[in-house]
Order: structure tokens, then C-alpha cells, then sequence
């Protein structure tokens, strides 16, 4: 019966959240907390944690921890298809649908009003990346900004990413983990 | 493009390594897909990767899920859709089970902290590369209606923090009035 509950609660997760991971937090949060109680509230904030420090999409770490938590190997396999199956349904129908009458006005005018709007949201989901990365202390508002608290490594490793990336047209994974590798001889090795 | 048992290896690889590099959700992979995708493989037009990644936003669910699915069903259809999304999860899925087992002992780990810091500086340089990338082709078409969108939904985003999804159904509305002629038949039947 857990596995079915593990299922049943991240196929909510995954068919409630929209507009990506941090949507999905308060989400999780009720389902596996409130109605459930699988984790306590120290254990909600380690989840988020090891999210942010993991790679993946939030809501997938979510479900792998819980299940793993609630029901072993097997119940976070449970997790993570409960939270991606809306997904699948509800994807692949828009997709066969916009395939289908892609040449349609209509539909092209949706998405001429789409595009542009998808570009800012991700730029805006880039600088809060961007102040993680830059600033030594959690940064809620740009207003009150210190020179100080910039981080100038993050700084320097920023702009001779940007270069390469630029320049060179370097493949992302090899700039994250070369900038990785530049992080640990810097912080754990010098500083 | 031929889709035989190496291609789907390639999708698999591709959405494998995407899902396991990139910390921070959504908004990070979505950007690095953009880039493997649109300009690495050539396997997609830019425009299309934005109408795919605008639809994937405006469904439920984890947005690299979203975008993988729509991605693999555009390249290879249900079966590739099948390819991408098992590339996407499997990750989170392995890493997590990995590290909740050793969470305690990874937590207040000086190297690791310090690979960490280093790798989000490169996170940070990447997504910057992205949106430069993404305005310029916004601009570069000087169509007044996209950069007045990307404007205004910029600024809803960032200072207003108002919900991703709601920007995408307000912008979609809009494009399809503005673009398809929906308000010149509208008028129209008025007159």
C-alpha cells in the first residue's frame, strides 16, 4: 500500500506543479509532510539542500529521496515515475497535437507571443543563478548590494567562462567541470 | 537523420549527461538542451527549440522532463520521447539514492563545498552565454511586438515575481490575438 501512496502523492506533484521545480517545493512539501509525514521538517530541508547541491531537476530528487527514505531502491523508482507519468500524458499530447496543426494561425500566434516571454523567463531564473554563483551571502534584493560581498573568484571564473564559451564554442559540461576542478584547488587548496 | 540503434544511444547519452551535469533544475537544462541541440547536433531549428521549450512550460511537471519529452517525440517520436525521458531521470535517481546514503558525511565537507562553489560559477557563465545568445536573435529580428513582450514579461518575472506559468497563458493569449488575425476577424464581425 506505501508504494501505491508514494505513487499516488508524486503523480500530484507532478501533475499540480506548474511553472518548474520551485513551484513544486510548497507541493512537496504538503504531500510529504503534512499528509503523509514521511519526513520531518529538518529532513524537508536537508531534501532541499542536497536538491540544490545535485544536479537534475528539483521535483526528480524529491521523489528519489522521499522514495528512498519511505521505501528503498523500489520506492524511489515508484517516486520518480509517479512524478514524471503526467508529464508523459499531458506532454506528449501537446506535443502530437502541436505537430500536428503547427501551421495553423492560431497556434503560430500563440507561440510568436510565447517565445519571447520564454527567453526572459529564463534569463530571470539566470540571475538569481547569477547571485548564487557572485555573492558570498544569500542576496534577497539587488538594492542593498556591497562591493564586498561579491565573491571575486566566482567573479573571475564567470568572465573567463563567458570568454571561452564565446570564443571557443567549448562544450558547457566541460566549462561546469572544469570550473569545478579551478573551485577546488582554489577554496580547498589555497584559500 | 537515421534512426537507428546508434541514434537512440545518442539521445540517450545526450539527455543523460544534460540531467547529470547540470545543478540548479530546470531553467539550467533547458538553456544547456537549447545549446546541445540547436547548435552542437543541429538536430533542431532555433525557433523550434523555443516553441518546444514555450509548450513544455505551459504543461505541468518538471520542465526538463517537459522539454526532454517534447524534444525526443520531435526527433523520434513516441519511442524517442521514451529514449529522452529515461535519459533525464535516470540520473537524478542514481546520484540521489548515492548521496542521501551519505548525506551526513557529505554535508559539511570542505572539497566538496569547494568543487561545488566552482562548478556554480561555470553554471552561472553558461546560462549567461545562453541568454545573450537568445536576446541577440530576439533583437536582431526588430520585430517591436517580441521585444516589448520579452520587456514586459522580463519585468513581470523579476520585479513583479509574478508565476511563470501565468506569464506564458498571458503572452500566448496575446500572441494569438496580435498575430493570427483573431482581432481583424474580431473587428470585422463588428462592423
Amino acid at each position: 500500500m506505501t508504494y501505491l501512496q508514494i505513487f499516488v502523492s508524486f503523480f500530484q506533484i507532478g501533475l499540480f506543479s506548474f511553472g518548474g521545480g520551485y513551484a513544486a517545493l510548497p507541493l512537496i512539501e504538503n504531500q510529504v509532510i503534512d499528509v503523509h509525514k514521511w519526513l520531518s521538517l529538518a529532513e524537508f530541508a536537508d531534501l532541499i539542500t542536497i536538491s540544490q547541491m545535485t544536479p537534475g531537476p528539483i521535483a526528480l530528487n524529491a521523489a528519489t529521496f522521499v522514495g528512498t527514505r519511505v521505501g528503498g531502491l523500489l520506492g524511489a523508482i515508484v517516486a520518480t515515475i509517479g512524478c514524471i507519468t503526467p508529464s508523459c500524458i499531458i506532454v506528449l499530447m501537446l506535443a502530437y497535437l502541436y505537430y500536428k496543426y503547427k501551421n495553423l494561425s492560431t497556434i503560430q500566434g500563440v507561440l510568436n507571443g510565447l517565445r519571447p516571454a520564454v527567453v526572459s523567463l529564463i534569463a530571470s531564473a539566470g540571475i538569481s543563478i547569477l547571485a548564487l554563483a557572485l555573492f558570498k551571502t544569500e542576496v534577497t534584493t539587488l538594492l542593498n548590494v556591497k562591493f564586498s560581498d561579491i565573491n571575486i573568484v566566482s567573479l573571475i571564473l564567470i568572465v573567463i567562462g563567458v570568454f571561452v564559451l564565446k570564443k571557443y564554442k567549448s562544450n558547457p559540461i566541460h566549462v561546469i567541470m572544469a570550473s569545478g576542478v579551478v573551485g577546488f584547488i582554489i577554496y580547498a587548496l589555497i584559500l | 537523420m537515421e534512426k537507428n540503434l546508434k541514434f537512440y544511444f545518442k539521445l540517450f547519452i545526450t539527455t543523460f549527461s544534460l540531467s547529470a551535469f547540470t545543478i540548479g533544475g530546470g531553467y539550467v537544462i533547458v538553456p544547456l538542451m537549447r545549446q546541445k541541440f540547436v547548435e552542437e547536433l543541429k538536430w533542431i531549428e532555433e525557433e523550434e527549440m523555443l516553441n518546444i521549450v514555450a509548450i513544455s512550460q505551459s504543461a505541468p511537471g518538471p520542465i526538463a522532463v517537459n522539454t526532454s519529452i517534447m524534444t525526443g517525440y520531435r526527433l523520434a517520436g513516441v519511442l524517442g520521447a521514451f529514449v529522452s525521458i529515461l535519459g533525464t531521470a535516470l540520473p537524478p535517481l542514481i546520484i540521489i539514492t548515492v548521496v542521501s546514503k551519505f548525506y551526513d558525511a557529505i554535508k559539511n565537507n570542505s572539497s566538496v563545498n569547494a568543487v561545488l562553489l566552482g562548478m556554480r560559477a561555470g553554471v552561472a557563465a553558461v546560462i549567461i552565454n545562453v541568454i545573450i545568445k537568445m536576446v541577440g536573435d530576439i533583437l536582431k529580428k526588430k520585430n517591436l511586438t517580441s521585444i516589448i513582450i520579452m520587456v514586459l514579461s522580463f519585468l513581470a518575472a523579476v520585479v513583479f515575481n509574478i508565476n511563470a506559468a501565468l506569464i506564458i497563458v498571458i503572452c500566448g493569449v496575446f500572441g494569438a490575438i496580435i498575430y493570427s488575425g483573431l482581432l481583424y476577424k474580431f473587428k470585422g464581425e463588428h462592423k
